[in-house]
């Protein structure tokens, strides 16, 4: 009876929680549907048909997608140098002072979202790709960094102590004894991660960090509606071209 | 015989992969640092270094007066309003999507055990319809949405409202095909129409993961919000949005700060609902 | 002289006294098997020997050295001599057996050469070679998780003869494997020590495999000497005092098949000989 009581007890503060969410927006739905704002919306909607194939523009577009995937691409694979280095620290192989400093950072880099990294990058380094490619590279190195060292605390610890105590160094140990137990699991993480930071790398540029989201914003701001939606189908495109290829990947694999 | 034997053995049969591998992935590094404009050279640029340093150094101490505090407030109330009112839209669209696109409620199945082509044909648009709301980012729903109805929070209620609309109604039609089928199916046998038998055969079933899986998309929605305002969508987003375009260091260190506490609050908010309600 | 202890005497940190004022000599080349009941001590002396626990009393001498004294460069040069061979050798699935024997000289190769080994094994010959006289040469490419237990347990006998220990250890080398092959492995060990003249240390469960195989036979129990003798001078009074205890009976017999014929007359002080 209790239990009930207490569940109802959740349901009616979710039911305050949406009506003082919708009353505290304020938001004039109603209003979308009044008036002229149908038509408005209608037009609005109307004017990204045709969607604009003009083949300069189509071109634009592929060096646009190209350059999507190789930020997410070049950004994933320095967030997977950098990680692999950092889990060492956080794996605690390196003293317990490196090892609560480099958690620290890495709770840091993962806890700020990649736009915001992005819009921070683009006043370190510029507009264009480069901050786009550091953005990602900074927010995926903190989820890549605990993940890796996550393996590293999982793996035995066996085989290189045995090559310790065969008079091998602390490094050729390592290379021998940890990272072949270690390795798969950190490509698989890198290779997810790539695959969630293409979708990310496609929306950085409206923050002006490149990419097929720069030319989205641009286009949109010029009121250019049927080259945007270009852009957009080609967002869809690629987005779903990765699904597909990844679960086909995953089928394989696993 | 023996010769022929340790000549072949000269070689390691994973060596040319390897190398083929290696050479591949240069081939695929180099152009990739063109594109990519990759020069970290960019980031020693004193132009560059004298911006970011400047703002580096605004970084502390965090803004903590009074005003700032209070639209800090504000812009947390409306991040945290802008993910439950879009996820309420999104229930109200998802839920009759998703009774759409699932086989669960197939009265063509009760004979065959399997839908008929056309049933599944008619679902088909259904399925494409729920790929197409989730496989745009909710983000660039936002920028559409901003320049439909103009800036501020309803932009981003209206793309969470699309988006996830487009992840509820699969994951949910999952689920409704993942719990035991008999009771619906006699339910429907027996006469009952396929909205009965989906309220009395499958929810009492399904309820929990439903549950579960709806908070845990509510958490989601409260980090999609907070970026939802670097297009204008209003909340903590458009706030370090602007902080960071003035150069305010201060600021953008307490909006960050209470953005990670609000995904800490978010978080356990949603582990705490889950373990009641579930 | 290939191992020398002193009155050594071991202390764990937790106070808990492992092996007990120990005297013992081992000359080059010699074969000794270690037997004794669990918690007898023996993985304390072997890692001891193998220079992986230090002693907290008396004197250790391998190799005509004394590894208390040494640190970095000289101890990882001592470390190069002793093998060790493990009851499950402790290799990464994964990896090639080509990669896992080669692994066993990495105390002698410079970093360099370990790490382009690790792209382009530099030294297959080598391997090829450790592994030939345990029958898995054509096993050099395969990984080690496509080999069965007993293969795997010889590709970490090959690496310890690839390292080209002067001091071989072996921790219950066959204890996870059946009759037949365990005393297979057990004589390929013997002939391969014997042939190339390495001192070889091994602790095993079972009397009869150490009986048979092994030259020397020592009985640890309790962290002292209880006998040390030649295999054919071991009695059964010996194993008697080895294994007699009230609650371990049953599981004494079942590693100890000559005892097992004798519970009749227990427990009298087993005589030492020397």
């Amino acid at each position: 009876m209790s239990r009930r009581l207490e569940a109802l007890l959740w349901v009616s503060a979710i039911i305050a929680a949406l009506i003082a969410s919708f009353s505290y927006l304020g938001m004039d739905l109603l209003g979308l549907f009044r008036g002229d704002s149908p038509e408005q919306m209608l037009s609005y909607a109307q004017s990204f048909f045709p969607p604009e194939t003009a083949p300069d523009w189509l071109s634009k577009i592929a060096r646009g997608a190209l350059e999507t995937l190789a930020i997410s691409a070049i950004g994933t694979l320095l967030a997977a140098l950098a990680g692999a280095v950092l889990s060492l620290f956080a794996a605690g192989r390196l003293g317990r002072i490196t090892k609560s400093l480099s958690r620290l950072l890495l709770n840091t880099l993962r806890s700020v979202p990649d736009l915001v990294w992005a819009a921070l990058m683009v006043l370190a380094a510029g507009l264009g790709p480069f901050a786009g490619t550091l953005a990602i590279a900074l927010h995926t190195a903190g989820v890549l960094g605990r993940l890796f060292a996550e393996a590293l605390e999982n793996a035995p610890v066996e085989p290189a102590q045995a090559l310790r105590d065969a008079g091998a160094g602390p490094v050729a140990a390592f290379c021998y004894g940890t990272l072949p137990n270690v390795m798969p699991q950190w490509v698989a993480y890198s290779l997810y991660r790539w695959e969630n930071n293409i979708r990310m790398a496609a929306v950085l540029g409206f923050v002006g960090a490149g990419g097929l989201g720069q030319m989205l914003y641009v286009t949109l701001s010029l009121f250019q509606q049927s080259r945007a939606m270009t852009v957009i189908l080609a967002m869809i495109i690629m987005v779903l071209l990765v699904d597909a290829l990844s679960a086909w990947l995953r089928a394989r694999l696993g | 015989m023996l010769l022929t034997s340790s000549a072949q053995s000269h070689r390691d049969p994973a060596a040319l992969p390897r190398l083929l591998i290696t050479v591949l992935a240069i081939a695929l590094l180099w152009p990739g640092l063109v594109i990519t404009e990759f020069a970290p050279a960019a980031l020693v640029d004193p132009r560059n270094l004298d911006v970011f340093s400047h703002f580096l150094a605004g970084f502390w101490p965090p803004n903590t007066s009074p005003e700032f505090l209070a639209m800090l407030g504000k812009a947390t109330l409306e991040t945290l309003a802008m993910a439950t009112a879009g996820l309420a839209l999104a229930l109200l669209l998802a839920i009759p999507l998703s009774l759409l696109a699932s086989r669960a409620l197939s009265v063509s199945a009760l004979l065959t055990g399997r839908p008929s082509r056309w049933a599944s044909a008619a679902r088909y648009p259904v399925r494409l319809l729920l790929i197409l709301l989730r496989s745009i980012p909710e983000i660039v729903w936002a920028l559409l949405f901003v320049r439909a109805v103009g800036l501020g929070p309803t932009a981003g209620v209206l793309a969470i409202t699309i988006t996830y609309s487009g992840m509820l109604g699969k994951v949910y039609a999952e689920i409704y095909e993942s719990v035991d089928q008999r009771p619906a199916r006699a339910l429907m046998q027996a006469g009952s129409s396929r909205l009965a038998a989906f309220f009395y055969g499958v929810v009492p079933a399904a309820a929990q993961e439903l549950m579960s899986y709806t908070i845990y998309r509510w958490e989601c929605a409260v980090r999609a919000s907070v970026i939802m305002g670097f297009v204008g969508a209003g909340g903590l987003g458009q706030m370090i949005d602007l902080s960071i375009r003035m150069f305010a260091g201060g600021e953008v260190v307490s909006i960050l700060l209470t953005f990670l506490v609000l995904v800490l609050l978010a978080d356990q908010l949603s582990t705490l609902l889950r373990r009641r309600l579930a | 002289m290939s191992i020398r202890l002193d009155g050594v005497g071991l202390t764990h940190p937790g106070g808990f006294r492992a092996l007990e004022k120990l005297d013992l000599t081992i000359a080059a080349g010699e074969r000794v098997a270690i037997i004794g009941p669990s918690g007898a001590g023996k993985t304390t002396l072997l890692r001891l020997l193998g220079t992986g626990l230090n002693p907290s009393a008396g004197r250790l001498s391998l190799l005509d050295n004394d590894p208390t004294q040494l640190r970095g460069r000289t101890l990882r040069t001592l470390r190069t001599r002793i093998g060790l061979i493990h009851q499950s050798p402790p290799l990464p699935p994964r990896q090639r057996v080509v990669t896992a024997v080669l692994a066993g000289r990495l105390g002698q190769w410079s970093l360099p050469r370990a790490l382009a080994s690790l792209c382009y094994p530099l030294d297959a010959e080598g391997a090829r070679a450790a592994l030939e006289p345990l029958d898995l040469a054509d096993k050099l490419y395969a990984r080690c998780d496509q080999l069965s237990g007993g293969q795997l347990q010889r590709v970490g006998i090959a690496r310890v003869l690839y390292q080209g220990a002067d001091l071989l250890l072996a921790d219950e080398p066959v204890s996870a494997m059946d009759p037949v092959l365990a005393d297979h492995t057990l004589a390929l060990l013997n002939r391969i020590a014997d042939e190339r003249g390495i001192t070889l240390v091994a602790s095993l469960h079972a009397v009869d495999l150490a009986l048979r195989h092994f030259p020397r036979v020592i009985g640890l129990r309790d962290g002292k000497i209880l006998f040390d003798c030649a295999a054919s001078d071991v009695t059964d009074n010996d194993l008697n005092g080895l294994y007699a205890n009230d609650s371990l009976l049953g599981a004494a017999s079942e590693s100890a098949p000559t005892i097992a014929a004798l519970q009749e007359n227990l427990i009298r002080t087993a005589p030492r000989c020397f």
